[in-house]
């Protein structure tokens, strides 16, 4: 392995981090401390920490519904995310946003949507506007298997692929949408080849593997900035959990799930790991202890912080505007 | 002064918006080599090339979202749907994503567009391309929403949706586009938010916008042979609505008719009158009237057309009936 054993820990850490939290988020939503919805991205960490992994830290991604990976992947903090999904003031949106929406504009990271494939247009956005202010930065686009039904996938790749821009397709086949199976709603399984029809390059990775992730998509992002254009990435990957908290899972067998537990990327990539002499048993032992209290003071954070004040509900609805260019007693 | 189209305000307001910030940039449908279906965006294309100025394949959904994309990452764009009927398309990413987004994240972005679009009956071209839908706009918070009547005010408002840090709906009447007025050459803004009273009056006050403007003002030039002083407000932008504005006058005139060419039925002449009754109740010596546009789709057949708009009659009925 080409990269240095702190980067390979570093990983390792990342997706530990990424588990324990949606374990801990499973917890805190049956105990109803957290409210509302939460998407949990267990089982893919491989996809996000991968992908992340191969760009920039001045690069873009877009998310999704299911962003919590997404989010710490791209450098997100464990306490304002968990203060985020239990609606405290010092969650990364000040509680306004929860579990699918959260962003760090700031870090790079353009947000997360509740609307499945809306992102995939802001994302060719973010690409052109970086093509035209010549920053040379990319755009990681994440979006699921279902997202590539909608019709909006197939207007943004059309658009990226006419402008050339620098932007990733990061296309996380999970194989259901909510419950209805890929090959009960799409034409086709893998897919990478809707590309085809934009006529730009696909590759498919496997979404259970981080390095196979993270070259993968580094190929796709050298080609972004060379100016080369949009590229698909498909990664096979499996959710551990339901759709949400209320899912039965009535609709896949546990043998599929025994089956995809056993690739499960974080013990995949702790093996290869060890058989290759990089890290012992001890220390990845010593990193998941690690992602484990940092999970706990996260969640102790987030109980322990403040809900927003009321008085700021109407708050942040519009930018402050100079007075020359709006009335300020106007009715909004 | 000199005259010149309400569409060469426009184009004269991108193109000076364009000139003074190299971010800001034109994308939609036709907008380059053809100069916009209206010719509203004509000469942006020779002047600022493909870069700044692009064509877009028939994608609504696309155009609005990679506005806001741009927009959240330093750009200002100017995307424009051709036809306000086809916002359909892009409601998702201007009501889920651009309205939104600001307030979800916490205040911690700011998303800078403008979405320029064209609306309203008048050239029998039916059902998909004659709507009036600015109450839907107006109805989400999160977006401004500017109709301009005259070229003067369309220059203005749109130069200051252009430097404003919000989505901003920007709705021009088709057939507005070759109206001519005085529009100076200078750089000039009309703030958002500010009525302007197109004609003075002390009976009653009427409120119009966009092309139904001009319906009021003949009403109320007729209705001043009957001795019925008509105040005409244009409250120019209706999110952010100039309420102040129509309050003064109401309290002048106490009776209060409003003109809107969109469907009746959660008009934003409701919006309106029900402001005013809130805020005004004791001003009004007779009930607030409407006119609007009848719930119905747009027909073709130039006699159903207009029979499914405002037209100067009924502004008059209506301002006769309040002034009985």
């Amino acid at each position: 392995m080409k990269e240095s054993k702190e980067e390979l820990s570093g990983y390792l850490r990342r997706m530990m981090d990424i588990r324990l939290f949606e374990e801990k988020v499973m917890e805190l939503l049956a105990k109803n401390i957290i409210k509302g919805a939460s998407h949990l991205y267990a089982g893919e960490e491989a996809v996000a920490v991968g992908a992340c992994s191969a760009i920039e830290e001045d690069d873009y991604i877009t998310s999704t519904h299911r962003g919590h990976g997404h989010c710490l992947a791209k450098g997100g903090k464990l306490p304002e995310m968990m203060a985020e999904l239990c609606g405290k003031a010092t969650g990364y949106c000040k509680g306004r946003g929860g579990s699918m929406h959260i962003a760090d504009v700031t870090k790079g990271n353009l947000g997360a949507t509740g609307i499945v494939a809306s992102n995939l247009p802001v994302a060719v956005g973010a690409a052109l506007s970086a093509k035209m202010r010549k920053t040379n930065q990319v755009v990681l686009c994440f979006f699921g298997d279902g997202a590539s039904n909608n019709g909006i996938f197939h207007e943004s790749l059309n658009m990226a692929a006419v402008w050339r821009l620098p932007v990733v397709f990061v296309c996380e086949n999970n194989l259901y949408g909510m419950s209805v199976a890929a090959k009960r709603c799409s034409a086709v399984q893998d897919m990478a080849d809707k590309a085809k029809g934009y006529d730009i390059p696909s590759m498919i990775c496997d979404g259970m593997d981080i390095l196979d992730v993270k070259e993968t998509i580094k190929k796709a992002v050298e080609r972004a900035r060379e100016g080369d254009g949009p590229t698909l990435v498909e990664c096979k990957t499996y959710r551990y959990f339901g759709h949400s908290r209320s899912d039965p899972r009535a609709y896949r067998t546990k043998e599929e799930e025994k089956e995809w537990r056993n690739k499960c990327p974080i013990k995949q990539f702790s093996k290869k790991l060890i058989d290759n002499k990089i890290l012992t048993e001890e220390e990845i032992a010593q990193i998941e202890k690690q992602s484990e209290e940092a999970v706990e003071s996260a969640e102790k954070f987030a109980i322990e912080s403040p809900y927003p004040d009321v008085k700021e509900l109407m708050d942040d609805i519009y930018a402050p505007s100079p007075a020359d260019l709006l009335n300020g007693g106007a009715i909004r | 002064m000199r005259e010149i189209t309400f569409k060469d305000a426009l184009v004269e307001a991108m193109q000076e918006e364009m000139k003074r910030d190299d971010n800001v940039l034109v994308m939609g449908e036709d907008v380059a080599i053809y100069g916009g279906a209206y010719g509203a965006t004509k000469g942006l294309y020779e002047q600022f090339g493909e870069e700044r100025v692009r064509d877009t394949a028939i994608s609504e959904s696309a155009i609005a979202g990679a506005a806001i994309g741009a927009a959240i990452t330093g750009m200002r764009p100017i995307a424009e749907i051709m036809y306000i009927d086809f916002i359909t398309q892009a409601m998702d990413q201007l009501v889920n994503q651009a309205a939104k987004m600001r307030y979800m994240f916490g205040g911690k972005t700011t998303v800078p567009m403008v979405l320029r679009t064209e609306g309203g009956a008048g050239r029998c071209i039916a059902a998909h391309h004659s709507q009036s839908l600015e109450a839907w706009i107006m109805h989400v918070p999160g977006l401004y929403l500017v109709m301009p009547s005259t070229p003067y005010d369309a220059k203005g408002l749109l130069k200051a949706s252009i430097r404003d840090d919000n989505p901003v709906v920007f709705i021009e009447h088709k057939m507005l586009y070759g109206m001519k007025g005085e529009v100076p050459e200078k750089d000039y803004i009309i703030p958002l938010g500010v009525a302007d009273i197109k004609k003075e009056g002390s009976d009653v006050t009427i409120v119009a916008y966009s092309r139904q403007l001009h319906v009021a003002m003949e009403a109320a030039a007729e209705l001043e042979k009957d001795n019925i002083s008509a105040e005409v407000i244009d409250p120019r932008t209706l999110k952010p609505l100039d309420l102040d504005t129509i309050l003064t006058s109401v309290k002048k005139t106490s009776k209060l008719v409003i003109v809107s060419e969109g469907y009746k039925t959660c008009n934003v002449a409701s919006e309106i009158a029900m402001l005013v009754t809130e805020h005004g109740f004791d001003l009004l010596d007779a009930p607030i009237k409407r006119v609007c546009g009848a719930d119905v789709p747009v027909p073709m057949s130039p006699v159903l057309e207009d029979a499914a708009i405002p037209n100067k009659q009924n502004v008059i009925n209506a301002v006769k009936e309040v002034c009985q």
